[in-house]
This record gives C-alpha cells, structure tokens and sequence, in this order.
C-alpha cells in the first residue's frame, strides 16, 4: 500500500527521535548520573512509532518497564520523559517513578509499570470505559514475550473479547524474557495465536517494519472502531541492547546470554536503517533531508538532556506529597503526618436489634 | 425530606448509596462476580441492572485480577468504578492491581493523574466455611501507603461510606462483614456520605475505652450494657475507617478513661488492634492505669466445625472479659 512521504517522514522521525534519545542515555547510566534502571527500546522503535501513528491522541496507550519509545511516540513530552529518567522534579512523574514510570494523561499515555502484565488489565479498563462511554476511544496493551507466563493476560483477552472491547494487545516479541530464551519460557513461538482460542482476531507482522506495523495497527484501530475488537497483534522484533542499561547481554560476558552472531544478524534488520533506504531508494526523501531529520531530531535531544540536567532534584521536604489526590490544604496536613480533616456532619447512629 | 422512621438493612443501605450515586454521575459503574445474583452480594445490587443497564453493571467471570485491573484502568480513564469482591478472600488474586497499581499510581506517577476506584471486599465469616471463605483481610490492605480503608458498622455508616468512597478521588477499599448485612436502623433517603477518616464515640463512658472494628462495634455496645449492669461505664469508639486513623478521636478517649480494649475481627498479629494499641502506647503511655488487651481472632486459620468456629470469633463475652482484666 502506498504512504504518503508526510506519514513515512513521521514514522522515520518517530522512531529516530527514540533511538538517540535512547542511545544518549548511555553515557550518563555508565557514568551513575543515571541510577534508575532504564530498559532501552533501541531496535524496537518501529512499534511504538507503526502503532501510536494509527492512533489519535484521545487513545489510550498503556506500556510496560520499556516505554520510552511507546511514551514519545504518543506524543509525550521528551523534556520531560529525559528528566524523569534522571529522576527530577521536572520530569512527567515530578521524579517520583524514574523510566519505569512514564505517564501523559494530556496525550493519552495513561502510563507505564514494571510488574510483567500489571498494565494489561489496566488497558482492559480503559477500553471498558471507552465501551461504556461509546466514546469511539481505542486502548493498546504494550507488553513483551515475558508477559505471555503472566495469567492475567489470559482472564484480559477472554474479557476483551466477550464484551468486544476496543482494546489492541500488542506483544513486543524480542525473543527474550529478561535472560531466558523464548524457547526456554513457552512450548511455541506462535504468541499471536493466544487470541484464537478466544475467538479474536490475530495477526504477526515483522515488528521491525514500521510501515507493516503501521498498516496492520490502522487496520486493528479500525475494527476496534467499528465495535469488531479486540485485536491481537504480535510484532516480532529484537531488542538491541540487553535487557537492563547498556549491557548487550552478550555471550561470554558477565550477562552471558546472547550469542553474539544472533544480535549481528538483528543489527542487520535495524527499523531505522530500513526505513532510511525506503525513503531512499523511493527517491521520497535525499539523504540530505535525512541529515537534516537526525541533526534537527540531535539538537532537540540534546536540549532536552541540558534540561534534565540541569533540573533540580524533587526537595525531601516534598516526601509526602502525591500519596494521596487532595486538596491543597490538606496535602500540607497529610505532610505533617495528623488525620484528615473533614467537615461533613455526623449522623444518628442507633443499633435496632 | 425523609421520614425520621425510615428505617433500612446494612446491605439495603449500600444499594440504595448505589442507585444514587450511579443517578447522580453517569461515570459511576459496579463490576465484579456475582452483580446479578443475590447469591453473591446479597440485595446490594437489586435494582441496579434494570434500572442502569448491563453496561454500568458488570457481572463478570471469574479473574478478580483482570477484573480488578480492569477496574482500575477504567477509573484511570476518568471512571468512578466500584469492584466488587463477594468473598474478600478471593481479592488475594487482585493484590496486584489493587497495591502494585491503584495504590502507587497518584504518588509514582508524581499526582498526575488520580486513580477514583472503589475495591468493595465483603467478610464472610462462619457458617462452617472454613478458611478460604472466611477470612478478614483487611489490615493487609491498611498496610499499605496510597489507599484508604473504611469498615462501615452500620448501615448508616455503609451507605455514607459507600458514597464517600465513590466520591472520593483516590483508591478506597470498603470492607464490610456478612454478619452486618440484616442490621436495621434509620437511614436518611436523601444522599449524604460519612466523612473517610472521621470515627465517632457510639456510647460514652469514664472507666474503660473501648475501640471497636466493624461487627464489633455491636459486641462492644452489647458488652457496654452488660458491664453497666456492674456500674461499669465502657466508652465505645468506632473508627469507622481503619486508614486513615482518627487517632485523635481514639486519643482523647483513652486519655479521659485510662483504659483501652481493641476489638478486631482479624488475626492478633501486625493487626489493626496492633496498630491502634501502638498509636496509644506512642502517644498517651502516661495516661494508662493498665495495660492495654487486645480482642481478636487468634492467630490461626478458621475453622470449619461450628464448635471450633464459636471459639475462634470474638464477640460480646470476649469484650466483657477483655474489660475486666483490663479493670483488674
């Protein structure tokens, strides 16, 4: 199917802004100016970019311990994303989650959470309040290969499916559950096919071809649309570095698990890389325009970066605030430890026998 | 105005703070195992389905983790949902999104987006159901930073509470007891909540405190009187919500009296009659002529067989023990 140069422009976009932001976060990880521990997405940006570009900002996305790229490429501000993986006050959780924890309500990225599946339910609820509203709202569940141990994601497609709810189930397939092989964790590769059973509809596509992504996601958002959801989507990818920080995880060190021709050959399929020789080869873009995309997509990284850094840390006097949803008043009791206050009358209160 | 004679059961209390609350605001829905059948969750939900649609009112199947979850998601799409959990002890496979998530969410998330859901745990004690239908969780749940939990003891108290819980912005976890639900007494038709965190002093006295948790407060009302048949004046306290405290309330009483008993319907241990003995023991030591005795379930799985079941829950006769050793 033809695409537009504006929307194969975006995805490429998209998908480097993601990956120099990750790769910028190296350095800082090594040195410990970074001690939260950040699960890159580098090699897995043509998801996020495919999926969230079928969507429109009133959708929900719900994401997992690697959402950098599922949090940009929604639309989330990445001033604050990077300072919130420096754990600032500045960053889009006040520095209270760290990479873990990325949230933009205004965007509809309702958040992310390092329980392996904890967020797929949550999605499951998003749709159902979109199914109650008949908002024409679409939720998508971002979670791994991992998850697929997890029960929850079971009860969360049989539900989905028996109400028809407006949600996407978009496994990450990157081969790996932290440091155990697919075949180490399940009897087949075919993830997609969890659906079937609950009569949903499935699809596998190679999850590092943004425009395939982005074409089988728009067809899901649309069936999600005309009330013929839930949509199983298996994106099969690879994630370029190891499963925490930098460390590629590589065979015969420390992490000892990949081996080291299996990531050479992935490295060969990079999203980004495949997308520029489309543009290319399509002659739809010159390899200056390209220069021009990373230098302006590296400048604006790089300021977001200064701006982390140079963010203050959240201030201790500030321990307690955010428990709670409340108003100001009461935040500043709550942080002096005493009760809640509350004004509303009391009522008679006999026992009848 | 209603009648002032208007009288209603504890569970009919919590489906009428239901119908209103569900007229009032179109983004408040019930979901969870057994809505439609009185099997489940008694008469709570009578009316409920017919009157607001399947859609608001969900029976689901059974998968308390996806369910709550999904309860919790929805409330994070701007939903007031309640969830409902027949048998509390089946809420242990919801620990996940109820602390990991709901809980975590408003702070983790630095007070971006607040998480309104209602986590509706019922006890069902006794009845020879042993210990998988039986057990009082709740001081699992005021373990834990980010979520309020209230005990309603009477059905006054279990539809205020319930409307404040669907109002309230943040996770609250309503636990009520079975053992409450024929309880009768006034209740205003009109909609009205109990303030979370407030408890209320159900009988005064000067010679003994005691601090009473959800169906105990009636065994403690009951022991008051039988005590004051011995000139014994027992001042009965019910917090109402076990999280957060009113301490203060809980203070100024055993600072008056001198004495404390706490009446808990759960385990002794890391208890909530732990909790309260501590927040007096840190606070007031000096007012205490005795040592403080706590009332509650041993530490020990329920048991089936009825012998073993009325000597396993505390009631009036535990409480009348209870004060006068503390009187000794």
């Amino acid at each position: 199917m033809p695409y537009s140069v504006e929307l194969l422009t975006e995805l490429y976009r998209s998908m480097l802004r993601i990956r120099i932001c990750e790769e910028r976060f190296v350095d800082p990880i090594n040195t410990r100016e970074i001690l939260c521990p950040v699960h890159l997405c580098s090699g897995e940006e043509a998801i996020a970019a495919g999926v969230c570009a079928a969507l429109e900002k009133s959708d929900y996305i719900l994401g997992n311990h690697r959402s950098h790229g599922h949090y940009l490429a929604k639309g989330g501000d990445l001033k604050k994303m990077v300072a919130e993986v420096f754990c600032r006050e500045t960053g889009c959780s006040g520095g209270r989650g760290g990479s873990m924890h990325l949230i933009d309500p205004e965007v509809g990225m309702l958040g992310s959470a390092p329980i392996v599946a904890g967020t797929i339910s949550l999605a499951l609820g998003a749709a159902l309040a979109s199914s109650i509203r008949g908002d024409g709202r679409v939720a998508v569940s971002f979670f791994g290969d991992g998850a697929t141990g997890e029960g929850v994601l079971c009860e969360s497609l049989n539900f989905a499916a028996l109400k028809k709810l407006p949600i996407i189930f978009v496994c990450e397939n990157n081969l790996y559950s932290t440091h155990l092989p697919i075949d180490e964790i399940r009897v087949n590769r075919q993830i997609y096919q969890m659906g079937k059973p609950f009569g949903e509809k499935c699809y596998r596509v190679d999850g590092n071809d943004a425009i395939k992504v982005h074409e089988q996601a728009r067809r899901a958002v649309e069936l999600c649309r005309q009330g013929e959801g839930p949509v199983f989507l298996e994106c099969l990818t690879y994630r370029q570095r190891g499963h925490v920080g930098p460390d590629d995880n590589v065979q015969g060190t420390h992490t000892d698990i990949r081996p080291a021709a299996e990531i050479v050959r992935w490295l060969k399929k990079d999203p980004i890389r495949r997308m520029e020789q489309h543009l290319l080869k399509q002659a739809l873009l010159s390899a200056s325009e390209l220069e021009e995309i990373r230098s302006d997509v590296e400048k604006e990284v790089a300021e977001a970066f200064d701006f982390a850094m140079a963010s203050p840390f959240p201030d201790r006097q500030d321990l307690a605030r955010y428990v709670f949803s409340q108003d100001a008043a009461e935040a500043a009791d709550a942080a002096k430890g005493s009760s809640f206050p509350n004004k509303q009358e009391e009522g008679p209160y006999v026992f009848t026998q | 105005m209603s009648s002032p004679n208007r009288k209603l059961s504890y569970s009919l209390a919590i489906n009428e703070a239901f119908h209103q609350t569900m007229e009032q605001d179109d983004s408040v829905m019930l979901i969870g195992q057994g809505v439609k059948s009185p099997w489940y969750v008694g008469n709570t939900a009578l009316g409920l389905i017919s009157r607001f649609g399947e859609a608001r009112v969900i029976d689901t199947p059974v998968s308390e983790n996806a369910m709550t979850g999904a309860a919790v998601g929805a409330a994070l799409a701007g939903m007031r949902p309640v969830v409902v959990h027949p048998r509390m002890d089946f809420m242990l496979y919801a620990f996940d999104p109820i602390i990991n998530e709901a809980a975590n969410w408003h702070y983790m998330n630095g007070g971006r987006l607040p998480v309104p859901v209602v986590v509706w745990g019922v006890i069902n004690r006794a009845g020879e159901q042993g210990a998988q239908h039986s057990q009082a969780l709740h001081a699992m749940f005021a373990h834990v930073p980010g979520l309020k939990v209230v005990m309603p003891a009477t059905p006054y108290d279990a539809k205020g509470l319930m409307v404040a819980a669907i109002r309230d912005d943040n996770p609250v976890v309503f636990i009520d007891d079975r053992w409450l639900y024929n309880t009768e007494e006034h209740v205003p038709e009109e909609i009205y909540s109990v303030p979370i965190g407030k408890g209320i002093v159900r009988r005064k006295g000067k010679d003994i405190t005691v601090v009473a948790v959800s169906y105990l407060v009636k065994e403690a009302l009951q022991a008051a009187e039988i005590l004051a048949q011995d000139g014994i004046e027992v001042e009965v306290v019910d917090p109402r919500t076990i999280k957060p405290l009113d301490e203060e309330l809980i203070l100024d009483s055993v600072r008056k009296t001198g004495r404390a008993v706490i009446a808990d319907g759960g385990w002794k241990s890391y208890g909530v009659a732990a909790e309260i003995s501590a927040v007096i023991a840190e606070n007031c030591l000096s007012s205490l002529k005795s040592n403080i005795v706590r009332v509650t379930l041993p530490d020990l799985p329920a048991p089936a067989s009825r012998t073993l079941e009325q000597a396993y829950y505390p009631r009036a006769a535990e409480i009348v023990a209870a004060v006068r050793k503390a009187l000794l």
